[in-house]
């Protein structure tokens, strides 16, 4: 093996998969590095957690394969079992049981015994949080909690890659904050899959990002790569005040402008749209052009795509 | 086998973690004592014969409740999604699952030998078909947990989980009673009569252990859990 694939922690290539007529994923390539949270995106449906129970051996692939840490899931299955943890969408758990007897349970599921066991039991009650929580019921557990007794679930092995299916759904924005510094922190020592629709969450805890959509990739790259890869241009609003004619053409005329139009006017003020076509930096010249018309500025804002925008562009096709 | 024995402690307490078992146990108990006590006394014999002969019917509305939970609740909080990423093969988590039903009919049989205590304290019973018939149930009781495991895995309904068990396991054991190879035709006689789960729990508990017998519910324990088996590796079919 040469050095350069052992940086990789999962490879999926030419990966398909069909629910009878239904092909719910459609020739996936990718590669997570080992030690980067990656996130993995998509409106609901695009096939997010169809991918996600391939790589963790849920169910088998229509065609292509998947490598964790160099092992193929199908030829290694168990292997392949051992080196993830996971967390569902909707964080199924026995709700009858107390959260000490789960995690039991599940380190014991594991592998792990006696003290070892023990230690990593202790250590996942402080890393998520659950000190205090260790002898309630799971089904008596607010969602917050439920989540972290999931997260604890999926980590309690200390796998070396961790998938996050949807990890903050649910959640009150305190809780968010919460466990997304938590991924965080996990990202620096782990390899962390990060599953989600809503793009503000992943760009805030991910340094690569792909979207897929209908099954198919449909961009990828850092989320600043993806925010100039939009090919939006830049977007001004200006209000002005100056006689309607005029105004347009003026504006429309600066280098480096595609289009400028009015969205309102009131009392001779006009809101104007101005639309660059390339990332040009054109606010000093449209200043330069309201004064030398002898015009009123009274505002003048510029707004780069967001992620967002980048996002339903790609997605709603 | 690590593995087995893991799912099997979690399986088996779980069935103590809701009142389910207690209840169960208890209206278990109640219920066989009141039909054997019922007759016991008039009939005046100190013999079981009577109790075994109920004993399939009653199983036949009790063990689909022991089983009507184990895959259709996994099913329908989807914890089963998360049980089968585990490093934990579709064969050990049946196997678990079955041995952990097991042991529970087996403790509630274990509970309703006062039973025969009593028998033996009042009377002088032949213990040969006392034991027979225990044993006798304990594998007929068996295959109906394996048939209710299989119904199980089928749904997410638990409820639709007991009733079809109770069908399919009423269907398994009228096909061998009288009441229907009578009216078959003759050739089909002995395959029916074979099939049945009631014959063969009959014979041994006249006391007879037949190796037929035993291999009978061995094998129609081994080829319920097997489609058990399937049903979860359906998941993967296309």
């Amino acid at each position: 093996m040469s050095s350069s694939n052992d940086s990789i922690m999962l490879e999926v290539k030419n990966l398909s998969k069909s629910f009878g007529p239904v092909r719910a994923i459609r020739d996936l390539n990718f590669q997570v590095n080992r030690g980067e949270v990656f996130g993995f995106l998509g409106p609901n449906g695009a096939g997010k957690t169809t991918t996600m129970r391939i790589v963790t051996c849920f169910m088998p692939a229509t065609s292509g394969t998947v490598m964790v840490d160099g092992m193929p899931t199908l030829e290694r299955e168990m292997d392949v079992r051992r080196k993830i943890g996971y967390l569902p969408e909707s964080t199924p758990l026995y709700n009858d049981m107390k959260v000490d007897e789960y995690l039991t349970f599940i380190g014991e599921i594991r592998g792990l015994r006696a003290a070892a066991l023990r230690s990593r039991l202790d250590e996942m009650y402080a890393v998520c949080g659950l000190t205090k929580m260790t002898g309630r019921l799971i089904g008596k557990l607010s969602k917050g909690y439920r989540q972290r007794v999931g997260l604890a679930q999926a980590m309690l092995h200390n796998p070396d890659l961790l998938i996050l299916d949807e990890p903050t759904s649910g959640l009150d924005p305190n809780q968010i904050v919460e466990i997304r510094q938590l991924i965080k922190n996990l990202g620096t020592r782990k390899t962390v899959i990060y599953c989600s629709h809503i793009l503000s969450e992943v760009s805030a805890t991910c340094s690569r990002i792909l979207i897929i959509n209908e099954g198919s990739i449909v961009a990828s790259g850092t989320p600043d790569e993806l925010m100039s890869r939009s090919g939006r241009g830049n977007r001004y609003l200006a209000r002005i005040r100056a006689d309607r004619p005029r105004v347009e053409p003026v504006l429309a005329a600066i280098p480096g402008v595609s289009s400028a139009g009015v969205k309102s006017s009131a009392d001779g003020w006009h809101v104007i749209e101005i639309m660059t076509s390339e990332n040009a930096d054109i606010g000093e010249r449209i200043f330069k052009q309201v004064v030398d018309n002898g015009w009123s500025l009274a505002e003048l804002r510029h707004e780069t795509a967001s992620l967002e925008d980048v996002f339903t562009q790609l997605t709603r096709g | 086998m690590q593995n087995i024995m893991t799912i099997f402690k979690k399986e088996f307490k779980a069935y103590f973690l809701s009142p389910i078992a207690y209840v169960f146990i208890t209206v278990y108990l109640v219920v066989t004592n009141f039909l054997f006590f019922q007759g016991f006394f008039i009939i005046n014999q100190a013999d079981m014969r009577g109790y075994f002969g109920l004993l399939p019917w009653i199983f036949l509305f009790f063990v689909p409740a022991i089983t009507m939970r184990s895959w259709a609740e996994e099913k329908k909080v989807k914890t089963l999604e998360l049980l089968l990423t585990w490093p934990v093969s579709d064969v050990e988590v049946v196997a678990g699952k079955f041995l952990a039903s097991f042991c529970f009919l087996g403790l509630s049989i274990l509970l309703s030998l006062t039973i025969p205590v009593t028998i033996a304290i009042l009377g002088n019973p032949d213990l040969g078909p006392v034991a027979g018939g225990y044993l006798g149930a304990l594998l007929m009781g068996a295959a109906y947990l394996a048939i209710g495991l299989w119904v199980s895995s089928l749904t997410e309904n638990q409820i639709v989980a007991f009733i079809v068990g109770v069908v399919v396991t009423f269907v398994m054991f009228i096909v061998g009673s009288p009441f229907v190879t009578m009216a078959a035709p003759s050739r089909l006689v002995p395959v029916l009569t074979y099939i049945g789960l009631g014959s063969h729990f009959d014979s041994i508990g006249r006391g007879v252990i037949d190796s037929r017998d035993i291999v009978y519910y061995l094998s129609v324990i081994s080829f319920f859990l097997f489609l058990n088996v399937r049903s979860l590796e359906s998941r993967k079919w296309e």
